[in-house]
């Protein structure tokens, strides 16, 4: 699906992700090697745009797999249709049960789930598991059998092979630690915020309008912030918001008062608020 | 390029990385599709494939390093000129090139971070190295040393000052001034992350990779001793107990949810028995209800154990919302209660602080007196202990010769529902010296050698569920 490492950025940056090398040289390899991808990282970094892009540069159709406590393999793989295997019990009465039982048990009687989906689809898809550490344990072993070899064993029906080789993007906040076997399926990828450079970059296409300079300052700023021990850092998505906060109130100029106003945007505890609101107060009596 | 990977593997592990075999097979199968002249590729290939955990990145950046340094790019004499043609341009007192031309290499660094000339600034960090850092072959020295040296003779502070006032704009802001600052720091530390490249690689030249890695080598953040670590190492322990601690209290939260359901609840497996004609295909559970430990921990915060006590506490405190009640008693040779310090939303470091400057924690000297303050804890505030509760005690059981009063502690184990004691110091300590271990063991429930963070978490999650059942549950 891509040419050499140096095509991927291109591809990526015409969908709106800028991808640094790693990110372009990671996404290279999955593609060649046919192996999932681990994202992990700190929320809003996007991991998930990354499977996005990649699926809008390839043109292949996204299936995605919102992961969440109790998601089991009826939400994951496959079910069996009950209603219409009742029904279709009801109509047939008064036949043998061995005729029956081949019968509703038979593609026409499966409800297809995303993992399943994404495995029958006659064009190659991208596969999207997101947030795969909120699963437990038991349900992530159940993803093994796609991870490595793009099959699911249906007890009724025998094995399904793929058609066609799904491109596999798992993200992950590392709020647990995945389980090895897992993790030995796949390469790994981890991103963490970008350098100033890269954020600037990734606020000027974002924010449309948005003057060079103000890119600058909010990219140093938010970095610099970045570097205090807070509870919960900005991510890129929060220095994207006050980006576009700072562009709609018509701001030109960043100094104390306008950071101090608008920091709310950035960040989402009142300690941190304060903590940095406080800096900058030090920073004005020292300057 | 086999045994060369192969080596790399070894080492990963030797580092502490847990590389499987497959993992090694995927890595030699991504070097065939990268281009293995750029060393940006062959990072990126070996790190998406090696490793697997955010935890490690650091250990293998380290192994990388020192494995694949790359060989100066261009003759050295010719460097010598282009940094002398440089440094004339810049105005600088060019008086040749001998040993003591350090003003043109301060001129030549001063125009590449100025600049911002990432070309310019590798030359000037080798060259740097090769003429101040006074390296030679076989001589049994680390890398910090050289680096040493090189900084004390280029005097950053003064280039800092110089680049400040040149990058800053007339009548500036406090944020202007404040991100220039910041800007300036930025660049010294990609120079001095380029010299410390360069001694690598001549390290590297000089003694062969495999010697290198092993004396890079640092331990992994769980496994760092907490009672002996550097200042830079605990620094990365502070950096890495946050998310640890948040983890922590995640999957004990998991884990309580979705342990065991309850007993069955007959009322409405009936109930919903009706939509299946009466056959109760579907049985309700009553909801469970977790016993949840209500904890009293009793911390040495004197100079010997201090770091120790505060990691335990932020883990303690991360997970208390799994517990019905925390309450913390900080103690030298007078104890204080500092539960009032610490509260759903305060900013840990700073009830820290608060510990540390507020608490009445000495009573005489300020040496710990283990005796005195658990007599007093006994005295003042032995309501707190109720049969529910547990106790956890941390310190290293040194109490500078003073009574160890066994006594006090027998009455709070009596009274409570289990007590620990979590030592930090290295087992084969225990009972030498003042250390009165032998005397509190008798009386504790469990005692344990907790000396890092994995030993702390693995600790902190037993006494929040205590003995996992046999999970059974009706699918």
């Amino acid at each position: 699906m891509f040419e050499s490492p140096a095509s991927v950025r291109p591809a990526l940056a015409a969908q709106g992700y800028l991808a640094d090398d790693r990110i372009a040289q990671v996404v290279f390899l999955a593609d060649r090697l046919d192996k999932p991808v681990l994202v992990e990282g700190p929320a809003g970094v996007g991991k998930t745009e990354l499977a996005k892009a990649v699926a809008g540069a390839t043109g292949r159709r996204l299936i995605r797999l919102q992961c969440y406590e109790g998601l089991d393999e009826s939400k994951a793989l496959y079910e069996w249709n009950y209603r219409k295997q009742l029904l279709r019990l009801q109509a047939d009465q008064g036949r043998e049960w061995s005729e029956i039982a081949e019968d509703i048990f038979s593609e026409d009687f499966l409800l297809t789930r995303p993992l399943l989906e994404a495995i029958r689809s006659p064009q190659p898809v991208v596969l999207l598991i997101d947030e795969v550490d909120r699963v437990e344990v038991e349900t992530e072993a159940l993803m093994l059998e796609v991870l490595s070899d793009f099959q699911i064993s249906i007890p009724e029906l025998g094995t399904i092979m793929s058609t066609s080789q799904p491109a596999v993007y798992l993200t992950s906040n590392n709020t647990r630690e995945l389980s090895e076997a897992l993790k030995r399926r796949c390469l790994f990828l981890h991103i963490g915020y970008p350098t100033i450079e890269r954020e600037r970059e990734i606020l000027l296409a974002r924010v449309p309008g948005l003057p060079e300079m103000l890119a600058d300052r909010i990219s140093r700023f938010v970095a610099g912030v970045r570097s205090q021990s807070l509870r919960k850092p900005p991510s890129v998505s929060e220095s994207v918001d006050w980006a576009r906060t700072l562009l709609a109130l018509g701001v030109i100029e960043v100094n104390g008062a306008v950071i101090t106003d608008t920091l709310h945007v950035l960040l989402k505890h009142q300690t941190d608020i304060e903590r940095v609101a406080g800096g900058l107060e030090e920073g004005a009596a020292a300057g | 390029m086999v045994a060369f990977l192969s080596g790399f593997v070894d080492e990963l592990r030797a580092a502490g990385i847990p590389v499987s075999m497959v993992e090694a097979v995927d890595a030699g199968r991504a070097l065939e599709h990268v281009d293995i002249g750029s060393r940006q590729a062959l990072k990126a290939a070996l790190g998406a494939t090696l490793v697997k955990s955010a935890r490690h990145v650091d250990a293998f950046d380290t192994a990388f390093e020192a494995f694949f340094s790359m060989s100066p790019a261009g003759g050295e004499a010719a460097e010598r000129e282009h940094l002398a043609d440089t440094a004339a341009v810049a105005g600088a007192a060019g008086t040749g090139l001998g040993d003591g031309a350090v003003e043109d290499l301060v001129a030549a660094l001063f125009l590449s971070l100025r600049a911002g000339d990432h070309g310019l600034m590798g030359a000037v960090a080798r060259q740097a190295v090769s003429r101040l850092a006074g390296m030679e072959p076989g001589r049994p020295v680390g890398g910090a040393y050289y680096l040493y040296r090189v900084l004390r003779r280029l005097d950053l502070e003064a280039l800092a000052e110089r680049l400040r006032r040149d990058l800053e704009t007339p009548q500036p802001s406090a944020l202007e001034a404040r991100l220039t600052a910041d800007e300036v720091e930025r660049r010294l530390e990609e120079f001095r992350e380029a010299l410390r490249a360069e001694i690598r690689r001549r390290l590297v030249a000089d003694r062969g990779r495999v010697a290198v890695a092993r004396t890079l080598r640092r331990p992994l953040v769980e496994d760092i001793d907490l009672t002996t670590a550097t200042r830079e190492d605990l620094t990365r322990v502070e950096a890495a107990v946050h998310p640890l601690a948040r983890k922590l209290a995640s999957r004990l939260a998991r884990r309580r949810r979705s342990g065991r359901a309850g007993r069955l609840d007959v009322r409405r497996t009936v109930r919903s028995s009706l939509q299946t004609g009466g056959v109760p295909i579907d049985p309700r559970f009553r909801a469970p209800r977790p016993t949840k430990p209500e904890i009293v921990l009793l911390a040495d915060i004197s100079g010997s154990v201090a770091t120790f006590a505060r990691f335990t506490m932020q883990l303690v405190y991360a997970v208390s919302a799994q517990l019905s009640r925390v309450r913390t008693f900080a103690f030298i040779d007078a104890i204080d209660e500092v539960t009032r310090f610490f509260g759903p939303g305060v900013d840990f470091g700073e009830a820290l602080r608060r510990v540390g400057t507020e608490a009445e924690v000495v009573w005489l000297d300020g040496h710990s007196d283990y005796g005195n303050a658990l007599g007093a804890f006994v005295e003042g505030y032995f309501e707190a202990i109720t049969p529910r509760t547990v106790v956890i005690v941390t310190g290293d059981a040194r109490t500078n010769y003073h009574d160890p009063n066994p006594a006090a502690l027998t009455r709070i184990a009596s009274a409570a529902r289990s007590l620990y004691w979590l030592n930090p110091e290295r087992r084969r300590y225990w009972d030498t010296g003042d250390s009165v271990m032998g005397v509190y063991r008798e009386v504790c429930d469990e005692v344990h050698e907790v000396r890092n963070l994995r030993q702390l978490e693995r600790f902190v999650e037993k006494v929040v569920i205590p003995k996992t059942r046999p999970v059974r549950r009706l699918v």
